[in-house]
């Protein structure tokens, strides 16, 4: 050691670790216009494929005519569900058990479903085809309303189940019935509801909207049939599961299929299910032997893949008079759609929604939930949040809220007197999860105290008077939200998808020169990935940060995972990429305490090397044991300095947060003005604070949007009345609410590093946060419930129906 | 269809390409000219991702046939950085988290370079009125508007040092 050495803290300083606003190693490429999207690719005697989709949302199809179609110069085929029945490929299982149609096999359930594959030497030709092939429909009834579709003369929608009574989870009840899932103590519900003192009941109702990333699905099927070897690029959130869905389907080899997710223009959930386009693709590259394109527009994104929400959530709670709750009930009716194409864990039919306790000590539950087939595009996807978490999140802070009004006490001290303590924790709720870790309380008080709550309450008190005394036309909302999420799925004795557990992985390759490459079973869609699992391996191993190469996405080259989703690649693959560092790190002591001729215990760890304890002079540095692990021979050692590490978790992680919104609106127009919004997040040990503030601010704009305005509509004649951006709301930099962001940091006990994952919180306590704004605003007045999404004409609504448009 | 003959300077390059009359001009920069950073993400002329910069103007090219813009003078992403390495702009991008997924990121950043010709010193309300034309799903524009804003601070300082 001399006056040149780095310090402790310099050399910490140097890692960019754990902690460190590290500036994204993305962005050089993708602010020059060097990104690699999936429409980027380029090959040669490359073609384009696209979709005939159905005009009506049920209907007989009596014959589809390509003759005109085909006979366009440049058309090379036409593939219609006959062409794929041979193959066993016109229809695919999904992964919520049911099976969906690829192309239409005799009939259409639901409006923009595919019915024709037109492949074209290029996109001018293709849309010419694309008019010309004539589909002669016999219009069937359509039912959109998931509560008429369970009435017992309803049409039947998928004659494919007729006689079967039972589905992949248990019993069918009705012809348009899917499932139903049930979870807790139903009579002792019951019974504490029938004597409590108080009991608020209300039907919330989440909406059906879409996670409409700016970019839409696509990829590139490329069979080659010289080696056998089949290539699909694509926006696949889970790139192994594609694959082995690939294999399952078509019978080639795994071996023989690479699935590579080049860079995806965020996902939101839209990405992770299997669309008839890649399947369509991939038999029109075998059927052409050429490389074959196939990217949604717009339209066909908001119409046919993956929906979100559509949850119609009645509710029960019940309280003493002094607001301690007794206990909750709640049964969703689920509006699938045409087919269950849900992208939840197998055995959970209805993802985690029995998180719906929500942040309360409540201590009896019960949940019920019933799936219903409607004339609707499929989906029920995880839009920015862990499996139906956010659907979850917003039923008990509606609960809480209406509670609060029946007990005519203020929401935030309601929420105050149920949080589960701190010394509660682990906590086990009454539907059956065991919340790591948690402190509601400090949050909550940091909350309120950082937008001077009290002082906000007694504007609102003075802007009631001033409206009722027709000094103003303006109400003042206050929204309240405290969130518990679940994410990070999962452990695998309760957690598959397809059969396949959800742990992830990561493999690490230390260069003889000290830098490294590290593979994972993720996929980035937008969230930083190479540049945070850098930072937690570099605090691992003390290489830094920016000699650290992360890969994801390619199945040739990175391990096994599930995949990018759920807010689980922290929680589960950095869990793997801080286990196979450990295990990089142990080599690498033997390694020194051969070098420096000691025992490895007495050696310690000290950033980025390994010290003789008590001669700090004495050490050897990650790069030499690197170099070394390459060069020397060492007994009993293999050369090298590799590691893998597959993380089965053993719990899911639980990140939590309190965010509070002020809103002002006009009460003649409707027109809702954010004035502030305050996010509070929990998500344990902070890996890179910039990306985490991104992350917040993005989900809570999403948020907004959900809660203020975005929605897929449909008519009564099952027609998507929101299928461009023009009709589906997303938020532009000018009407998007400026966001303060703040923190606690609760560690997740059983994480390796005590991570918990950010990426959805926002979006699953924004909602409620901008809603109950709304409601708040309206209490004074008597509103108790009003649907979302709060649009200008539907407050304007509220407003006209509570009579104080005068 | 007959296709036509369309000159174009892109990037300070002369380009000459045929296209069909009906093609539109972000299909051409795309397949034809092989400029992809500019994407498409709507094709109505909602999004902005395919925001390139025709005659000293934004403009979307998915809502522009080619033919229109025969002769015209074009700027796309990959025309903003210059010889000295990233423009002021994308550097400031990178420093305050502009971005994330990177799919809007051309057309905004080629959107804000014309933003700041039009309006070297705009308050936060003119930055956010004049990127409304861009959607992005990923930021919420927070960081975008601070980016914007402090790459129009530094190419100002800049200036001013020049003078």
């Amino acid at each position: 050691m001399n006056d040149q050495t780095p310090t402790h803290d310099e050399r910490v300083a140097g890692l960019k670790g754990l902690g460190s606003s590290r500036k994204r190693v993305e962005d050089a490429r993708f602010t020059q216009g060097k990104g690699n999207y999936v429409d980027d690719i380029k090959m040669a005697g490359m073609v384009y494929g696209d979709f005939v989709r159905s005009q009506y949302a049920h209907a007989r199809i009596k014959s589809v005519d390509s003759t005109a179609a085909k006979a366009v110069p440049g058309v090379i085929a036409v593939l219609l569900a006959a062409d794929l029945a041979p193959l066993g490929l016109h229809w695919m299982p999904t992964l919520a058990g049911d099976k969906q149609m690829v192309l239409a096999d005799g009939k259409v359930l639901f409006q923009g479903q595919e019915i024709a594959f037109v492949v074209a030497e290029d996109k001018y030709a293709l849309a010419d085809a694309l008019e010309l092939v004539v589909v002669d429909y016999e219009e069937l009834p359509v039912v959109v309303d998931p509560f008429k579709a369970m009435l017992p003369d309803a049409p039947v929608l998928r004659e494919d189940l007729a006689g079967q009574t039972k589905g992949a989870h248990g019993e069918r009840v009705h012809h348009n019935h899917i499932f139903r899932w049930e979870l807790g103590d139903k009579p002792a519900v019951e019974a504490v509801v029938a004597d409590a003192d108080v009991v608020a009941e209300e039907m919330v109702y989440y909406h059906r909207t879409h996670p409409c990333p700016l970019e839409t699905c696509g990829c590139v099927a490329s069979m080659d049939k010289i080696n056998g070897k089949l290539t699909l690029w694509g926006t696949f959130q889970a790139p192994h599961v594609v694959r082995t869905v690939a294999s399952l389907l078509s019978g080639i080899p795994e071996s023989n299929i690479r699935v590579v997710s080049p860079d995806i223009g965020g996902g939101f959930g839209n990405k992770v299910g299997v669309y008839p386009g890649y399947i369509c693709s991939i038999v029109a590259s075998i059927v052409t032997g050429r490389p074959v394109k196939w990217i949604e527009d717009r339209m066909d994104n908001l119409m046919a893949t993956a929906f979100a929400r559509d949850y119609w959530m009645d509710g029960k709670i019940a309280a003493t008079k002094e607001g301690k709750i007794t206990g909750l009930w709640c049964h969703v009716t689920a509006d699938h759609g045409a087919f269950d194409a849900c992208a939840d864990p197998t055995k959970f039919p209805a993802g985690f929604f029995n998180i719906c306790t929500g942040s309360y000590d409540i201590p009896v539950a019960w949940l019920g939930v019933d799936g219903v087939y409607t004339n609707k595009a499929p989906g029920g996807v995880a839009y920015r949040c862990s499996f139906r978490v956010t659907e979850a999140a917003y039923f008990i802070e509606r609960m809480i809220e209406v509670l609060a009004i029946k007990l005519n006490m203020d929401a935030a001290e309601l929420r105050r007197i149920n949080f589960i303590r701190k010394d509660q924790f682990p906590y086990n709720s009454a539907l059956g999860w065991e919340y790591d870790s948690g402190d509601y309380h400090t949050a909550w008080d940091k909350a309120l105290k950082a937008v001077n709550y009290d002082a906000l309450r007694a504007e609102q008190t003075q802007r009631v008077a001033d409206f009722k005394a027709g000094k103003t036309r303006s109400l003042m909302g206050i929204g309240l939200s405290f969130f518990t999420e679940i994410v990070g799925a999962g452990p695998i004795k309760n957690c598959d998808i397809l059969g396949m557990g959800m742990f992830d992985s990561c493999e690490i390759r230390i260069h003889p020169t000290g830098s490294a490459l590290a593979r994972l079973g993720t996929i980035s869609q937008g969230q930083g990935h190479a540049t945070t699992f850098a930072q937690i391996l570099a605090t691992e191993i003390g290489i830094p940060a920016d000699q650290i190469v992360i890969e994801e996405g390619d199945t040739d080259t990175a391990p096994y995972g599930l995949g990018t989703y759920g807010s689980r690649s922290t929680p589960v693959a950095g869990a793997a990429t801080a286990l196979a560092g450990r295990k990089i790190r142990a080599k690498a002591q033997m390694i020194a305490a051969y070098l420096l001729e000691v025992h490895d215990n007495d050696l310690e760890w000290d950033v980025d090397r390994f010290v003789v304890k008590g001669v700090p002079e004495r050490f050897k540095t990650m790069k030499e044991i690197a170099y070394a692990s390459y060069h020397q021979a060492i007994p009993g050692l293999e050369p090298g300095l590799e590691a893998v590490s597959y993380y089965d978790p053993p719990n899911m992680t639980y990140p939590f947060g309190a965010y509070i919104c002020v809103m002002d609106i006009d009460a003649d127009t409707g027109v809702a003005d954010i004035r502030s919004f305050y996010a509070l997040d929990d998500c344990g040990t902070r890996i890179n604070p910039m990306i985490i503030e991104g992350q917040v601010h993005g989900g809570a704009t999403e948020a907004f949007a959900i809660a203020m305005g975005q929605e897929i509509a449909y008519d009564e004649m099952g027609n998507n009345k929101s299928a461009t951006l023009m009709d589906f709301f997303i938020p532009t930099a000018w009407e998007t609410p400026h966001y303060t962001t703040d923190h606690t940091v609760t560690p997740s006990p059983h994480h390796p590093i005590g991570a918990k994952g950010v990426g959805e919180s926002p979006n699953v306590g924004g909602v409620p946060a901008f809603s109950n704004a709304v409601h708040d605003a309206f209490r004074p007045f008597g509103l108790t419930q009003s649907h979302m999404p709060h649009d200008h004409w539907r407050i304007w609504r509220i407003a006209e129906q509570l009579g104080l448009h005068g | 269809m007959k296709k036509m003959h369309i000159e174009l300077t892109i990037n300070g390059k002369q380009v000459e390409t045929l296209a069909e009359p009906r093609e539109l001009l972000i299909h051409v920069l795309r397949e034809r000219l092989g400029l992809t950073g500019p994407h498409i993400g709507c094709e109505t002329s909602h999004c902005g991702a395919c925001t390139v910069d025709l005659n000293g103007k934004s403009v979307k090219s998915c809502t522009i046939f080619a033919a229109q813009a025969n002769g015209a003078t074009i700027t796309t992403i990959e025309g903003i950085a210059g010889p000295d390495g990233m423009h002021v702009l994308q550097n400031s991008f990178r420093e305050h988290h502009g971005l994330q997924c990177g799919f809007c990121t051309p057309g905004m950043i080629t959107r804000a370079w014309r933003l700041l010709q039009e309006n070297p010193t705009p308050t936060e309300e003119d930055v956010r009125f004049g990127m409304a034309g861009n959607l992005c799903r990923c930021t919420g524009y927070q960081n975008i508007v601070k980016a914007i804003l402090a790459a129009a601070s530094e190419l100002n300082s800049a200036k001013e040092a020049a003078q």
